[in-house]
């Protein structure tokens, strides 16, 4: 219970990182933390304590095995959010280029 | 498995091969881009007619990739309301990339943007065919970093404040998805969307399905741009080139957004009477405050882009009301507004294309230089503000007396009053965009070129004789299909699972 309870106050930093931070670069280190904690989760809901690898051989009886389809969904949710992120960077190097800061409170000039 | 199964995968393939043919010869063959892109989305367009005709014919299709079986390999599946949201994005989409031919002309690489928006409509057409939670996400992130790139495009100040905004939000929005779908996994053990229905009826509705349906809410609620997450689109979308804005209002909302909310709720978790009415209390205030914010810009694109979460809020409201003439009143008006809004954005297009600004204070009497953009934007905003014939008028119609007859009297005149809202505002675009004297410093402007003319009269022919769709023959083998899909909820499961076999 301990880890999830772990997995979701880290799921609270990122959020905070992003709604309260000011700095573009520290808002993507805040959605990356948010990713992190929900890549985390999904291994942890496929994770069994002790657990062998799903590997079937003959000699051993598989008893306590560990899901391996949430490690294989949570390789392509990195790999999406490896995009998503050079996407974001790459965005925050051309704001910087043309607002010469990386502040969002004077990064506004769309009402929203 | 049908052979007439094969098509499916299709809709995910073609646009993606296109993509990348694109991006490896677009840069040297100089007028590939155009040809591949109008032709791509062509054959997409002719596909999904196409799969109507098999979805009459055969039922519900479905596909195993890699002849892996559901619920162990990825299944997706063609069932009435895939084929027609197909129609919908295809449809639009080759509209939009006939217009994009002259409207791109300006931008430096081409071949980016067409690869972009190839990728985008390959992630919409995969969302909406999938029937698979994982990939379903996958698709889902495909289109929207596709979406961020696109609003991006022009790398100029406000394009690129508005795709950071966008960026962020909508990962944001991704994120709880994927956490949902995270916790359904540990709930049910298993992925694909049929099975998992049939696990979840099994089990009841408990706790933690409350919290996954409102992470959903929160996460789909965002794409769609529905009101309490709706700051994005203001920005995103009027800051977007033309042939985007139109893609992003008129489609990619509607496919992320709304399909996604009437798959999961509808068909997957099934309907409670508590989530419909938090959407059609949100379909309402989505409604009420698009219209209001929209009546008070003078930024053309920005204008249209308000009018976008109002008129989102009445799909979400004839869907939430659950009747069958609430949910094809809601289907139809999802399909009639992806066609005027596209045609108002490529509308707007046009006029910034010619005379260099989106001020609505800045032109007036445009109609009289540009014949036919004025006629088409004619057409498309008595469209969208519900004037009879057009087709407009008949959806949002449905809606009311769905809710009158549903004896929610509130929310009809709330529904009523915000069309009389969305025909002033669009009375005010006429007005100073179009209509009355010419200003100053425009009387030198031509009218725009062919390519973008015929995709803009095709649209508001559409506008014009869409209403037909209604007529019992020709709605029995297209609208009713597709809301009987989501009027027959958690069935769903079973007629896939049936179809597997």
């Amino acid at each position: 219970m301990m880890v999830y309870l772990l997995c979701i106050i880290l799921f609270c930093c990122g959020l905070y990182c992003v709604l309260r931070k000011r700095n573009i670069i520290k808002i993507i280190i805040g959605v990356i933390i948010l990713e992190y904690a929900v890549n985390l989760f999904f291994i942890l809901t496929g994770y069994r304590m002790e657990g062998r690898a799903p590997i079937f051989s003959s000699e051993a009886e598989i008893l306590n095995m560990v899901d391996p389809l949430p490690q294989a969904l949570v390789l392509t949710a990195i790999v999406i959010g490896l995009a998503t992120t050079a996407l974001l960077v790459a965005i925050a190097i051309r704001i910087y280029e043309k607002y010469g800061t990386f502040d969002i409170t004077e990064i506004r000039e769309l009402k929203g | 498995m049908n052979i007439a199964s094969n098509i499916i995968p299709l809709f995910v393939v073609i646009p993606l091969a296109g993509a990348f043919l694109i991006s490896f010869f677009g840069r040297s063959i100089k007028r590939l881009p155009d040809a591949m892109g109008v032709s791509v989305t062509l054959i997409l367009c002719g596909l999904s007619l196409l799969s109507v005709r098999l979805h009459n014919i055969y039922g519900v299709l479905t596909y195993s990739v890699g002849a892996w079986r559901p619920p162990i390999g990825i299944g997706m599946v063609l069932d009435g309301l895939t084929s027609f949201m197909l129609v919908t994005v295809n449809l639009v989409a080759f509209c939009i990339t006939v217009y994009s031919v002259n409207y791109m002309e300006k931008f430096t690489a081409k071949w980016k943007f067409y690869t972009l928006f190839l990728l985008m409509v390959g992630g919409m057409n995969g969302v909406i065919i999938t029937g698979d939670m994982f990939n379903f996400f996958v698709f889902l992130e495909i289109a929207s970093v596709a979406s961020y790139a696109l609003v991006a495009f022009g790398t100029e100040r406000h394009e690129l404040e508005a795709a950071f905004k966008y960026a962020i939000m909508g990962t944001i929005g991704s994120l709880f998805i994927l956490l949902g779908i995270a916790f359904l996994y540990g709930y049910t053990s298993t992925l694909n969307m049929a099975d998992m229905g049939v696990v979840l009826s099994q089990k009841g509705i408990d706790g933690l399905i409350i919290m996954v349906s409102i992470m959903f809410l929160m996460g789909f609620g965002l794409k769609a741009a529905l009101v309490p997450f709706h700051a994005w689109l203001p920005d995103a979308h009027p800051s977007a080139p033309a042939p985007i804005s139109a893609m992003l209002s008129g489609v990619l909302i509607k496919s992320l957004g709304i399909y996604a909310l009437c798959r999961i709720f509808y068909n997957v978790i099934g309907i409670n009477p508590t989530i419909s009415s938090i959407l059609l209390f949100l379909g309402t205030l989505s409604m009420v405050v698009g219209g209001l914010l929209a009546i008070g810009q003078w930024d053309f694109k920005r204008l249209l882009a308000y009018s976008s979460i109002s008129q989102i809020g009445y799909i979400i409201l004839g869907i939430g009301l659950g009747t069958p003439l609430g949910i094809l009143g809601g289907l139809f008006h999802l399909f009639n507004h992806s066609i005027f809004k596209s045609l108002l954005f490529l509308n707007s297009g046009a006029v910034e294309y010619a005379t260099g600004t989106r001020d609505l204070r800045k032109m007036g009497g445009l109609a009289q230089k540009m014949p036919l953009t004025g006629t088409t934007g004619f057409i498309g905003s008595m469209s969208i503000a519900g004037i009879p014939p057009l087709n407009g008028f008949w959806s949002k119609l449905l809606i009311i007396i769905a809710a009158v007859q549903a004896e929610r009297y509130i929310y009809a005149s709330w529904a009523v009053l915000v069309s009389i809202l969305t025909l002033a505002m669009y009375t005010k675009v006429m007005k100073y965009a179009f209509l009355g004297s010419l200003s100053e410093g425009l009387s030198r402007i031509k009218e725009i070129p062919i390519f973008m003319k015929l995709s803009m009269a095709t649209l508001a022919f559409m506008c014009i004789v869409m209403g037909v769709l209604l007529i019992p023959g020709i709605s029995d083998f297209f609208l009713q299909r597709a809301s009987e899909v989501i009027l027959e909820g958690t069935e769903y499961a079973a007629s896939v699972l049936r179809a597997i076999r």
